[in-house]
């Protein structure tokens, strides 16, 4: 099943007419180079026809169990939030799904103004100034803000990370400093589960950066993040939740540098964790410091709005090695996605979910504390998502691995076997009474 | 007809007939409000509470202003605008793949390992490396991940004075910065006028502090490098890892491969080469292949297979790190998987030739009609400069405004930077035979009108939302976003 609409034969031909042969096509390549057919390993000489091809995925896909059809507690930087229907069919459409980067503004003013849409979106849902295009992800975007945090504060060379800090997070900005002899510090989270107790003294830091809710689900305040990092004259780097910042104190509202993050929850689906979406913020002051694509507004030759990429004497394609970053690519498809889900939602929808969000994730701690099986890991105040200790000896991978044989994905078990437990709006209460039930049922047993 | 739609999402008018997308539900529990904190609370959020219809008729009239490949010739030179097959969408958003979450048990998610797992194997067959990392989001990230690789496998060996990668001055900008991003210098090496390194300064640049030189070949200008082996055995001797950037990978997909070339590192830009779609800037995905001795070296989580389960290995002592979160743009690569499969070697070497076909007819119907940067055949893209025309006071940029009102979307322009007045050309393996001479006839009027009515070309686009928006005024009055 080839893509290729023009056959060899007429190829020959058509390039026959112009004065050129195809056997030369491949000519000047040396003999000794081209490929050997007894090399190749997996693929099939001939492709396979349209059924054929999608009878090796069904066959792949049936081995695969979802979230939707067991009763899954997962979160851990990925949420299963709702997705309304209207979305795929917006971004399923080919302006704007095959489309390229919008160099050419004149025919690429859909892909723009929705890039706009998305920067104001964004700015309104953390309270900064000023928002780029997109990011690949939380991770990425988190170390795209400690570089872009170590070039604003160029006697610095390194970052202090809050241990709330999503692993993943932490473990790619290592890998982001490293390579650059640039240094990173993690500090530690006291009972409530805060960062602030343990912020650093010292000017050798370019940025202190934590993350509300953090790892294990518990609410950051970001306004000592603001007040403590410039005390020190570092900046604050504040890594929020989209959904969470609907209800709670943004990071523009504490006084907060830079604001990034993961944006999946909004409407982008679980994919098993990729493609992403990630977000970066900042005030208008850091705007030429900041990495990836950046659409404004301007006018064009008849007056009206129009809208180009701007400020792209930042990037790789006009400074190249002395760019603000490699970054070109981001996720342009899915920042339209998200955008379309907060127009969908509006105010009052995006605000209704948050609210159902920590409604129950409190209700289900507090049930699963009733049953005298755990501990809460930190005291403070939650969002969607809560860590528990296991008390008396019980074994939290074991319990995991009888909870999935009845149809139920219990949280990943942290260190010191903790478990970490996230739901969205989708959960209902029966269901989250059912796991309660089947935890007490099977933990009993164990004894 | 046409749909005159300029306001923003913010400008439209509210409305009190809304969807509901959940239920509502009673809480659960009581006073949140209380147990965050009143001053803990955000102010109001000042999203529009707009209808359904409303939204979706934005959105579809926004797209009406973008040019997809499914409108008509894209040849945007080094971006491989080719037909996004409609099959790979039905895949990737079966429920089956789409609705697992990343940090589910192994056991859950047999199917999709086993589809990325096939999916390496293939592009193993593909590049002729030995292994793969999934995680890179798109080309430049790919190159970032790729680097570190070199740079980890230097460190091990406790080398380390190699401080520097040698870049071609014709290279896309995204190798230099990558190079900086890794912890190198960048050392530039000549090329001649058909965009081939230049044996003489590469070996004038090659020492003991050289850790790896990054290549693309076919190289910008669309010319396969005849010297590639060459090149590869000296960087090798001083010590130096080949780096191959998949940029151009498109028309040697499966009668050349970088691992037989010499290569050690590969990134490709599956949304260029593999048919996945560019969505307007993403998501991409640039997965990172290397050679066996370079695999322990690799991000980790690698994804294993033993008697016929499928799990993820973090026990990777030498890894170097991950790049990123999770795993990789899963979506993406079901989509190009589907491509190669329904390919099959035979079809993806017919692809390359096709593209290379089309490119080869472009560039002979045309090239007495531009400035030709060189003689050497051209495979999948060929650059002209401008200079002829812009003396005849028509820049590169006219001409390529001037192409949209033919209905074609303009090659890439000014790009490389080492020639004039730069068109790059790259009509793909997809492009049809009506779509071609459509080119051709467009490159043809043009060049006449630049002598018998340059105006036309100045003025250019008529037809479009806009005309030739201010980058520079865009640039200092900076408006990032809509206030009202």
């Amino acid at each position: 099943m080839y893509y290729v609409p023009i056959s060899r034969e007429e190829r020959a031909k058509m390039l026959e007419s112009v004065g050129c042969s195809i056997d030369k096509l491949y000519a000047h390549i040396p003999e000794e180079l081209k490929l050997k057919h007894e090399n190749i390993k997996y693929l099939g000489e001939k492709g396979l026809s349209e059924k054929e091809l999608l009878d090796y995925f069904k066959a792949a896909a049936d081995l695969n169990i979802t979230v939707d059809e067991y009763d899954s507690y997962l979160g851990a930087g990925y949420y299963d939030h709702y997705v309304p229907t209207p979305i795929k069919h917006i971004i399923g459409r080919q302006e704007f799904l095959t489309s390229y980067t919008p160099y050419q503004q004149e025919i690429s003013q859909g892909t723009l103004q929705a890039t706009f849409e998305w920067q104001t979106y964004i700015t309104r849902l953390t309270g900064m100034d000023v928002a780029n295009s997109s990011m690949y992800d939380g991770a990425t975007a988190v170390a795209e803000a400690a570089l872009m945090a170590l070039r604003d504060k160029k006697k610095a060379n390194k970052v202090w990370l809050s241990a709330g800090l999503h692993p993943q997070y932490i473990e790619t900005v290592e890998t982001y400093l490293a390579s650059q002899g640039l240094e990173y510090e993690v500090g530690e989270l006291n009972a409530e589960g805060q960062s602030y107790d343990s912020f650093p003294t010292g000017k050798d830091y370019a940025a202190f950066i934590v993350q509300s809710p953090n790892f294990y689900g518990v609410v950051e305040d970001l306004e000592i993040l603001a007040e403590k990092a410039h005390a020190q004259g570092a900046l604050a780097v504040a890594v929020c939740d989209p959904i969470a910042m609907t209800l709670l104190k943004t990071p523009g509202e504490a006084g907060c540098d830079i604001a990034c993050g993961e944006a999946q929850a909004l409407g982008g689906g679980l994919n098993y964790g990729g493609p992403s979406l990630g977000y970066l913020c900042c005030t208008d002051k850091l705007v030429r410091k900041m990495p990836g694509r950046i659409c404004g507004q301007t006018t064009d030759e008849d007056g009206n709005y129009a809208y180009v990429l701007t400020l792209q004497a930042r990037e790789q394609h006009i400074r190249r090695e002395r760019a603000t970053s490699n970054i070109c690519t981001a996720q342009a498809l899915l920042a339209t996605g998200a955008t379309i889900y907060m127009a969908l939602m509006g105010r009052d929808g995006m605000r209704e979910i948050a609210w159902q969000c920590a409604d129950k994730a409190r209700y289900l701690q507090e049930q699963l504390l009733d049953t005298g099986l755990f501990e809460p890991l930190y005291s403070g105040p939650f969002f969607r998502e809560f860590a528990l200790k296991a008390k008396d000896g019980l074994d939290l991978e074991q319990l995991n691995e009888k909870l999935l044989e009845q149809g139920i994905i219990g949280g990943p078990v942290l260190e010191n076997n903790v478990w970490l437990l996230a739901v969205t709006e989708k959960k209902d209460q029966a269901a989250m009474d059912n796991f309660v039930a089947t935890v007490k049922k099977l933990a009993k047993k164990e004894d | 007809m046409i749909i005159d739609d300029k306001k923003l999402i913010f400008e439209l008018p509210e409305t009190g007939g809304r969807r509901q997308y959940i239920p509502e539900g009673e809480r659960l529990t009581k006073d949140l409000e209380a147990w965050y904190g009143q001053d803990k609370m955000r102010d109001e959020l000042d999203f529009p509470n707009l209808s359904e219809i409303q939204v979706i008729r934005h959105y579809t009239n926004l797209s009406a202003k973008n040019y997809g490949v499914e409108n008509g010739p894209y040849p945007l030179g080094s971006c491989t605008m080719k037909y996004n097959p409609k099959v790979n969408e039905d895949v990737t958003a079966m429920p089956k793949f789409a609705g697992l979450h990343p940090m589910q048990p192994c056991p859950t998610v047999q199917g999709t390992l086993k589809v990325m797992h096939d999916h390496e194997l293939a592009l193993c067959d593909l590049t002729g490396m030995d292994r793969f990392t999934f995680q890179p989001a798109a080309g430049a990230h790919g190159e970032l991940t790729g680097i570190l690789l070199i740079h980890a496998y230097h460190l091990d060996k406790g080398d380390e004075k190699r401080k520097y990668m040698l870049i071609p001055d014709s290279a896309h900008g995204t190798n230099p910065a990558s190079a900086v991003m890794a912890g190198f210098k960048v050392r530039e090496v000549k090329s001649n006028p058909s965009g081939e390194v230049d044996i003489e300064d590469l070996k004038a640049k090659l020492d003991d502090e050289v850790a790896g030189m990054m290549l693309t070949n076919p190289n910008t200008l669309g010319i396969f490098d005849p010297n590639t082996a060459e090149i590869a055995k000296l960087v090798h001797e001083a010590g130096g890892l080949m780096y191959y950037d998949g940029a151009n990978l498109n028309p040697i997909m499966m009668h050349v491969r970088p691992g037989d070339m010499g290569y050690d590192v590969v990134h490709l830009n599956v949304h260029k080469t593999l048919s996945t779609p560019h969505g307007g800037g993403g998501p991409g995905a640039g997965p990172v292949g290397c050679k066996e001795f370079l695999a322990p070296y690799l991000p980790y989580p690698v994804l294993t297979e033993e008697d016929g389960q499928y799990y993820w290995d973090y026990d990777r002592p030498k890894s170097y790190g991950r790049v990123r979160s999770f795993y990789g743009p899963i979506a993406v690569y079901l989509r190009s998987h589907a491509f190669m499969l329904a390919n099959g070697v035979e079809g993806l070497a017919d692809a390359a030739e096709a593209a290379v076909a089309n490119a080869n007819y472009l560039y002979y119907s045309l090239k007495d009609l531009y400035d030709t940067s060189s003689d050497n055949p051209v495979m999948h893209e060929f650059v002209f400069s401008g200079d002829r025309q812009a003396k005849q006071g028509c820049t590169t940029m006219d001409l390529a405004k001037r192409m949209i009102d033919y209905g074609i979307h303009p090659p890439t322009v000014y790009f490389p930077l080492t020639v004039h007045e730069a068109m790059m050309v790259e009509p793909t393996d997809t492009e049809t035979k009506e779509g071609l001479d459509k080119i051709v006839h467009t490159f043809k009027e043009i060049a006449k009108e630049v002598e018998t009515n340059p105006e036309l070309l100045h003025e250019a686009p008529h037809h479009t939302p806009v005309r030739r928006p201010d980058e520079v005024k865009a640039a200092k009055d900076l408006v990032l976003k809509y206030t009202k």
